[in-house]
């Protein structure tokens, strides 16, 4: 730890990150281009949201930086360090402390055998953050204090069944916490809860940043709850980020047809009615099968010119910190 | 009773439906009274658990036990669907009211070629199979497929196709009332709104009603002309959509419309509701949303709230409202 310098740290930095799933026969093996050639960085206390539709490849890139499946390529710098050199096999216990995941599903995160204790007892024995029962149980109490599960005693001593969603899913938190990670990796945390309860959790993750500093990387498909909790926002198509750059930046100048699409299909009371044009799309993503050359989105895209379908564009700064790839913007081509 | 007449589509009045469950009685549905009138579309929103899909349910008669409809009365154009029996009821599903379940896409015979699918409606209710065939392509080009599909197989269309499909299916007798039981929740919001469009696009073609069901009460207020909140099976606001949204009274609609954060205007710290929605099977005493109310008074958890008008069009159930 040395002074605190004007530039903030970058705790997270991933770099072309790279993931294809084998599909197939044993003789005719394909692959699917999960996630490609996707960059970005978390700066200490940063929420960073990926956001896009279902198979853009966000689930598919936070397990990569969990380490819960291999890489196929790329890199992956926590702290400046290159994980996947320095522990190629699997990850340490010490990067599995720093570095801690909350799950979609709340109902099947907890093992229904086991009580609140036990699936927050198990972490500080294995992180050695506790030992002997007296204090175990009372690191465990504290936990569900700061998540505010109240009483905590009792909630301790319950089974997942005998907790609503909203509270599993604290528990869930709770569970992040216990080792006091720097990174949260929180997977679509609230879309599985009740609409009245969402909110709830969501302030608490915002509460936990502003009292420990820590970072997350909050995925959703949800673009208002993106600019609600995130910092930065990356929007995922088809496995690429299309763009990237501030929240207010990306929901108030999107760039990219994609996010001006998605950004134009979310519904928005506040904006009065019809006030916007409705963009029109028709079209489905491409497979991820041996996807085509150049631009993913450019089938569907009423923009798209000759090159978008030969050649993937690079990235292209518009604004500070606002990075767009799109043929549309500066000269494309890797 | 049966006397009243009202020029109505759809008019509920005081319906309960129970589900009797092991651990107790679950009241679902307890009393809830609306109308739709025709060329309206009726959102209803609420919570998981509030109540809203077994209403549709019971609208259509196709509540399974434990699920039991207790009291009250569903008049569709003055006759009463709870006195129907199985036969009238066979007439009358699909060529009066249809519905379009959530993940509707997924209730699609894997097996059976679509158009088999689409047509089976079409035949039972008396068309010739050359009526049908041709009616089914006309569906098609309303819900926007080229024809061709009509031969492929569920798994070779993608999700907002399939739903477009069940729609098809749902028009295909044009009915003057359609459920839409959560129809795009399942779908990325580029499709859902792609679908939204077409609905009421369809809607201005055929002229039709719409009761739509969903918790995305965003969506709602884009889409209906009136919306009604459920809490814990009871009907708590009532109002025209942008009066709901712009004027909410009931402290359950306030905290809804604070769970909805916005991609746009000003950012602002949003409450959501604290607590959690109460088993159903032990209630809450008085007004069922006392415990998390943030403007509770002594009487709420006493006396059950009656509902009030507050203007012409606008009512709700509340003691705050109160003479």
């Amino acid at each position: 730890m040395g002074e605190k310098t004007a530039q903030p740290e970058v705790l997270l930095e991933i770099r072309n990150l790279t993931k294809h799933f084998p599909v197939g026969t044993f003789l005719n093996t394909k692959q699917v281009h999960a996630v490609e050639d996707v960059s970005f960085t978390v700066e200490r206390g940063q929420v960073v949201a990926l956001v896009g539709e279902s198979g853009s490849g966000k689930t598919t890139t936070i397990r990569m930086i969990a380490r819960l499946i291999p890489v196929t390529g790329g890199n992956i710098f926590f702290k400046g360090q290159d994980i996947l050199k320095t522990e190629p096999r699997q990850a340490t216990l010490d990067y599995r402390r720093q570095v801690q995941m909350i799950f979609q599903d709340p109902f099947s995160s907890l093992n229904p055998v086991h009580t609140i204790e036990h699936h927050l007892s198990r972490l500080l024995v294995i992180h050695k953050k506790a030992t002997g029962r007296q204090q175990i149980h009372e690191r465990v109490c504290e936990l569900l204090d700061t998540v505010e599960l109240k009483p905590a005693d009792t909630i301790a001593s319950r089974y997942p069944h005998q907790l609503s969603g909203g509270q599993r899913q604290r528990v869930a938190i709770a569970r992040a916490l216990a080792v006091n990670p720097e990174l949260i990796l929180a997977d679509e945390p609230i879309s599985m809860l009740d609409v009245s309860i969402r909110m709830g959790i969501l302030n608490l993750l915002v509460q936990l940043k502003e009292d420990r500093g820590i970072s997350y990387v909050y995925i959703t498909h949800d673009l208002a709850s993106a600019r609600y909790f995130g910092d930065k926002t990356m929007v995922m198509y088809a496995g690429h980020i299309v763009e990237g750059g501030d929240r207010e930046e990306i929901m108030g100048n999107p760039a990219h047809p994609y996010t001006q699409l998605l950004l134009s299909a979310v519904p928005d009371p506040h904006a009065g009615l019809r006030t916007k044009k409705a963009i029109v799309t028709r079209g489905d993503v491409p497979s991820l099968i041996n996807p085509p050359p150049g631009c993913l989105f450019a089938p569907r895209c009423n923009r798209a010119m000759d090159i978008c379908r030969q050649v993937r564009a690079g990235s292209t700064q518009i604004n500070p910190g606002h990075l767009v790839h799109c043929h549309l913007y500066g000269t494309g081509g890797e | 009773m049966n006397s009243i007449s009202t020029n109505s589509l759809l008019d509920i009045r005081d319906l309960k439906v129970n589900y009797l469950t092991t651990d107790g009685v679950v009241k679902a549905v307890d009393g809830v009274s609306f109308k739709i009138q025709p060329g309206e579309v009726v959102g209803l929103a609420g919570e998981s658990g509030s109540g809203k899909s077994t209403i549709a349910h019971a609208i259509l008669r196709i509540l399974h036990p434990p699920a039991l409809i207790t009291g009250g009365q569903v008049l569709f154009e003055e006759m009463d669907i709870l006195k129907m029996d199985e036969l009238e009821l066979e007439q009358f599903r699909w060529k009066e009211i249809s519905i379009v379940f959530q993940s509707a896409m997924n209730a699609l015979n894997p097996v059976m070629k679509i158009r088999d699918q689409i047509t089976d409606v079409m035949l039972h209710h008396g068309m010739s199979k050359s009526e049908a065939g041709e009616r089914a392509i006309e569906l098609f080009d309303l819900v926007g497929i080229e024809p061709a599909r009509l031969d492929s197989y569920p798994h070779q269309l993608s999700g907002g196709m399939r739903q477009r499909v069940v729609i098809a299916i749902a028009l295909s007798l044009n009915p003057p009332l359609l459920i839409l039981d959560e129809p795009t929740t399942a779908l990325d919001v580029v499709v859902q709104k792609d679908i939204l469009e077409q609905i009421t696009l369809l809607r201005q073609q055929l002229g039709f009603s719409i009761l739509f069901i969903t918790h995305d009460l965003s969506l709602l207020v884009e889409i209906s002309t009136h919306i009604s909140i459920m809490y814990a099976g009871e009907l708590v606001e009532k109002a025209p959509a942008r009066e709901l949204f712009e004027n909410p009274q009931h402290p359950y609609t306030l905290g809804l419309i604070n769970s909805f954060p916005s991609i746009s205007g000003l950012e602002q710290k949003l409450s959501g509701i604290p607590g959690s929605p109460p088993n159903l099977i032990s209630p809450p005493s008085g007004c069922k949303f006392h415990p998390r109310c943030p403007r509770v008074l002594p009487i709420c958890s006493q006396i059950v709230p009656v509902t009030r008008q507050i203007s012409s069009n606008h009512s709700l159930a509340c003691h705050l409202f109160d003479e």
